[in-house]
């Protein structure tokens, strides 16, 4: 996805990880894409990089489309589709 | 949910070996596997108590139980240990850096529902009785953990 269509996304929930490390993003995206239905988007903000990785590949295992980060001054807006 | 299942050894004693171990296994726990980890040897020390209610034990273990570190907060490191000053600089440099404590770790493995088995038998040999550690263990032999790792797809011995 480009940036501006990121930017323009709808996002039904945001889950703030920020200021946490390995694998707080990873825990955090965990507990919120309960609370998003399947077809929606979640936002998780991030300050540790890796999560650019892991993300990701959390999304993969979990069956979930990731659909490309934002970065803003050191923070990273990963955004997530729920798909199951 | 496609779920996959992970089984941990800790046998090592060491912060830094227990911060591996339960990273992976959180992370692991985060994705949506089945996690177990199995505590054995050294590994024990990391699920005592700080306090526990004196026991009667053998002079051995007695000796064992005195000199081992009682909970995860008296945990050395494998490396650079400075006889105890290395794990306090370790938790300092981890606080700068937002790492998670081994504590909150721990908690939050609970939390995610890592199943945790401790070794009777080496708890027998280190003279641990069960309320010595923390609630919430299985107390098994090797049988239950290989059964465990049978149905694992990464098993991993720290």
């Amino acid at each position: 996805m480009s940036v501006v269509e990121l930017a323009t996304l709808q996002v039904s929930k945001t889950v703030d990880a920020r200021g946490t490390s390995c694998p707080g993003p990873i825990l955090a995206a965990k507990k919120g894409i309960v609370d998003v239905k399947v077809g929606e988007i979640m936002m998780v903000l991030a300050t540790d990089s890796g999560t650019k990785k892991d993300l990701p590949a959390w999304a993969k295992k979990m069956g979930h489309d990731y659909l490309g980060v934002l970065e803003e001054s050191g923070i990273f807006k990963l955004y997530v589709k729920r798909l199951k | 949910m496609d779920t996959t299942k992970k089984t941990i050894i800790l046998f090592s004693g060491d912060l830094d070996k227990a911060l591996a171990a339960f990273i992976i296994a959180n992370g692991a726990a985060a994705m949506g596997d089945d996690v177990t980890m199995f505590f054995t040897f050294w590994g024990l020390n990391v699920l005592r108590k700080s306090v526990a209610p004196p026991h009667k034990k053998s002079f051995l273990q007695g000796m064992f139980g005195g000199m081992m570190p009682k909970g995860p907060g008296k945990l050395g490191l494998s490396k650079m240990n400075f006889a105890g000053v290395g794990p306090k600089l370790m938790r300092r440099v981890m606080r700068q850096q937002n790492v998670t404590s081994l504590e909150e770790l721990i908690a939050t493995a609970r939390e995610q529902g890592i199943k945790m088995i401790a070794c009777k038998m080496s708890m027998d040999v280190l003279g641990l009785s069960e309320d010595e550690l923390i609630d919430g263990l299985d107390y098994v032999g090797v049988a239950t953990y290989l059964g465990e790792a049978d149905e694992a797809g990464v098993n991993l011995f720290i």
